[in-house]
Formats: C-alpha cells, structure tokens, sequence
C-alpha cells in the first residue's frame, strides 16, 4: 500500500505545477486525504486513473462537506503608546509610553463548501485514496470540475452533492437534482439551511420540537389576537 | 329497510331468498375490493407477503392488484411518502375511479413516522387525500393490513344508498377530485388540503 506521501510526489513528478496538500487525520485509522486544486483536478485524476503503478481504476464514494464562515478568538499582543505617570517623574506630569497589550481579536475565517472523493484499485487492491477539493466559498463560486468524465460512477453522487449542498460540477454530462424537486431552490444539507415550517400539528412534541411547536402556534395565533374572537380562550392551543 | 333476520332465515328454509337492493350491492363491492399495485417503502413488502399463500388477502376478494388507478377501487399508501412522490399519490388518487378508498400503512403514511421532522417527508398523507383506515405499526404486520382490510369491508357494509350520508360515488355534488400540491420553492403548496384535513386542535 502506498502512502499518501507517495502518491503525492508521485502526482507531483507527472503533473507539473499541480498543487497538492495532505490534510492529516490524527485519528487511529491515519486515513489521510489529499487535496487538490480545483484548476488541476481532472489532470490530477487522469494520472491517478491512468498510471500503471497507480491504477485507482475504481471510484466509490462522493461526498460533500459543507464548512460554514468561522468566528475565530484569538489574542494578540498589540504594541500601544499609552500617556501614564512614570515613576520618578515629576508628580502630575504624563509621558507617552509603549506598552505591550494583549487583546482579543475576532477574525472571520470563510466558509466553502468540500467534494470528497473516495478512489480504490481493484487491480492493484489498493485504497481507500481520499481526494479532496475546495470551492473558493459558499455564496457565488462554488464550481468544482466535474470528475463523471473520468469515472462513471461518480454521476448521480455529484448530482446529489449538488442537489443537497449546491456545488456546480462544471463538465458534468447531466447536472440535475437527484432527490429534491427541480423548483426547489434551498440546498438541505448546509449548515444553515431554514426547514420549512410545517409544525402546526405535534401531538407528541418535546426538545427541539417542541420549541418549533411553540413558535408556530404564537405565529399562527397573532393574526388572530388582533381580530374580534379574543374571546377565546388562549390556553387551549398554547402547547405548554 | 332491513329484513328482519330471523323472518330471513326462516324464509331460506322454505327456499324463499330475501334481500334488499342496497345489501346485495355492497355485499359485491366490499368482497371485490381490488388494491391498487404500487408500494412506495418497507410497509409494501409486508403488503406483498399479505397477498402471498401464507396470508392471503385473496380470501377477501382483494386478489386482483391491479397496476392500474382506473381499475383499482382501493389505494393501500405504503410506506413513506416524501414530498417529491406526494403530487403523484394524489394525482393517482384523482385518477381512480369511484369508489375509491384508501388505507394508510404505517407510521410514514399515517404521520411521517420517524421521518416526521425531515425536510423532505409529507406528514401523513390524510393531508390530501381522505383516509378511511390508518394503520399504525412500523411496519404494520400482516394481520394488521388484514384487519384494516376487514374494518373497510365493514365500512363498505355499513353505507348507504340513499340519504345524507351516502358514498361519494353515489352522490352527485361530492367531488371526488382533489387539488395536487404543486412543489414549490421550499416546500409543498398549500402545505396541506383544509378540506380533507383542518389542522388539528391539541387540548392540554
């Protein structure tokens, strides 16, 4: 079984300039990914498929990960002049001063959306190779190169990753949703993605559903607040 | 008008058979009730194995699955219905003839089922389509289909033909065609038919 270390100096002397990273898994099974980028994709697995030493002839996972914009907290020690009284100065008088101050720095650190891919050898029973590609973020530039071209199987897995997480596979023979209807326009499977509200009726609700419950019995009985029925008792559908 | 019973046997004894219109009419439509073919998850193959010898639903009337909604009288909702299949059920729905019935299989069918709090699953089909039996279970044993099979039966014994309360098919300003919910942008529209199904009211 070749390294990953392997396969990418192996890349790297066949595909000239072909950007490549290995992003490690610490975890016990060591399965480290390679990512790519996106401009030398195809190049990159034309060789991994093609080459007699490589031959990861078989395709058999795709997958997306969708990685949301990242608040980071950090604290950085910042240089300042400060106006102070200095000891052994005259008493009322203000000096300016560098001073080290630690201060805490929140960063936004975005987001992007991941292929992954799983390639296996059947000749050479070799794998799994976990390919990895990034898109530059999650709103307008989520095109990735479609590897369908390359390896069949990864046709309908690329159109449920685009259906599901909303990555545009440039060179995909048939780019369709998979799963959802053609109208539909939301992409379930990212982070933030809003579920449609039908929590009118929960006659069993606790948890998370039962906070939803709630918010749509207040939504649905404001309009009614304000009409004539005031009467009514307001207990009966409160869903305490 | 019903015959009294032990005046009928009494009159079967002197080979004299005595029936009302309305009797001998729903004695034939509840024993040649004929399912329509088509199963949408896990609750189909518990239906499959209740048409099969070791059940048969045959012993029934119901035999005959017909892969067809135009010669179909009774739709068993199988299984889970998402919401991209949902326009089609009610469509398929619409294009049965009457009388129609329906049974909802299932947890999904009935409710959503563990699939309740999806994006992508209807929360019971009774929101589009009127429901006569539902049958809980995940998925409902075969006995289980049987009995909602026999409640039917009872159903179809119990109409009838003249009066307020007759079928549909027998009454000529009931409309037995329901609006289809068109997929929208993020969900099904209207999220459910208040004709069929007003929203629950929960008392605590």
């Amino acid at each position: 079984m070749k390294t990953v270390e392997e396969i990418k100096a192996a890349i790297e002397k066949a595909v000239p300039g072909a950007a490549l990273e290995i992003i490690a898994n610490p975890s016990p099974s060591g399965q480290h990914s390679l990512r790519i980028e996106p401009d030398c994709a195809v190049a990159v697995a034309s060789f991994l498929r093609d080459d007699a030493e490589l031959a990861f002839d078989f395709l058999s996972n795709v997958t997306g990960v969708d990685w949301p914009d990242k608040e980071i907290a950090e604290k950085v020690k910042v240089q300042r002049t400060v106006m102070k009284a200095v000891d052994g100065a005259e008493p009322g008088t203000e000096q300016a001063v560098e001073e080290t101050v630690e201060e805490t720095q929140k960063r936004i650190v975005p987001g992007f959306l991941e292929a992954v891919y799983h390639l296996y050898s059947v000749e050479k029973r070799e794998g799994p190779l976990v390919l990895r590609m990034r898109t530059v973020n999650r709103t307008d530039q989520v095109e990735l190169p479609s590897l369908t071209p390359l390896w069949r199987s990864a046709e309908f897995q690329e159109r449920e990753i685009f259906d599901l997480f909303g990555i545009v596979f440039t060179g995909h023979p048939d780019l369709r949703r998979l799963l959802m209807w053609d109208e539909f326009t939301d992409h379930p499977m990212r982070r933030d993605y809003v579920e449609p509200d039908d929590f009118e009726y929960e006659p069993t609700a606790h948890d998370e559903v039962l906070k939803r419950k709630q918010a749509h019995r207040a939504a649905m009985s404001e309009p009614e607040k304000s009409g004539p029925t005031k009467s009514e008792p307001a207990n009966a559908e409160a869903g305490a | 008008m019903a015959v009294d019973e032990g005046l009928k046997i009494e009159l079967g004894k002197q080979g004299v058979f005595v029936t009302t219109i309305e009797e001998l009419y729903n004695w034939g439509r509840r024993n040649s009730v004929w399912p329509m073919q088509f199963g949408l998850a896990c609750c189909a193959i518990e239906m499959i194995a209740t048409t099969m010898a070791r059940y048969d639903l045959a012993r029934f009337g119901a035999e005959v699955f017909r892969p067809s909604p135009r010669q179909a009288d009774l739709m068993i909702v199988s299984g889970t219905v998402t919401k991209k299949m949902a326009p089609q059920v009610v469509r398929l729905y619409n294009q049965m003839a009457e009388p129609k019935y329906v049974i909802a299989m299932g947890a999904c069918a009935i409710s959503g089922g563990p699939f309740k709090q999806g994006y992508n699953v209807l929360k019971g089909i009774d929101r589009y389509i009127p429901v006569d039996v539902h049958i809980p279970g995940c998925p409902p044993r075969p006995e289980a289909l049987i009995q909602a099979f026999m409640t039917l039966q009872k159903k179809i014994d119990g109409q009838s033909l003249t009066g307020e309360n007759r079928p549909r098919h027998l009454n000529a300003e009931a409309q037995g065609e329901f609006p289809v919910p068109v997929q929208g942008a993020h969900d099904l529209e209207p999220a459910s038919n208040p004709g069929v199904w007003p929203v629950p009211v929960v008392i605590q």
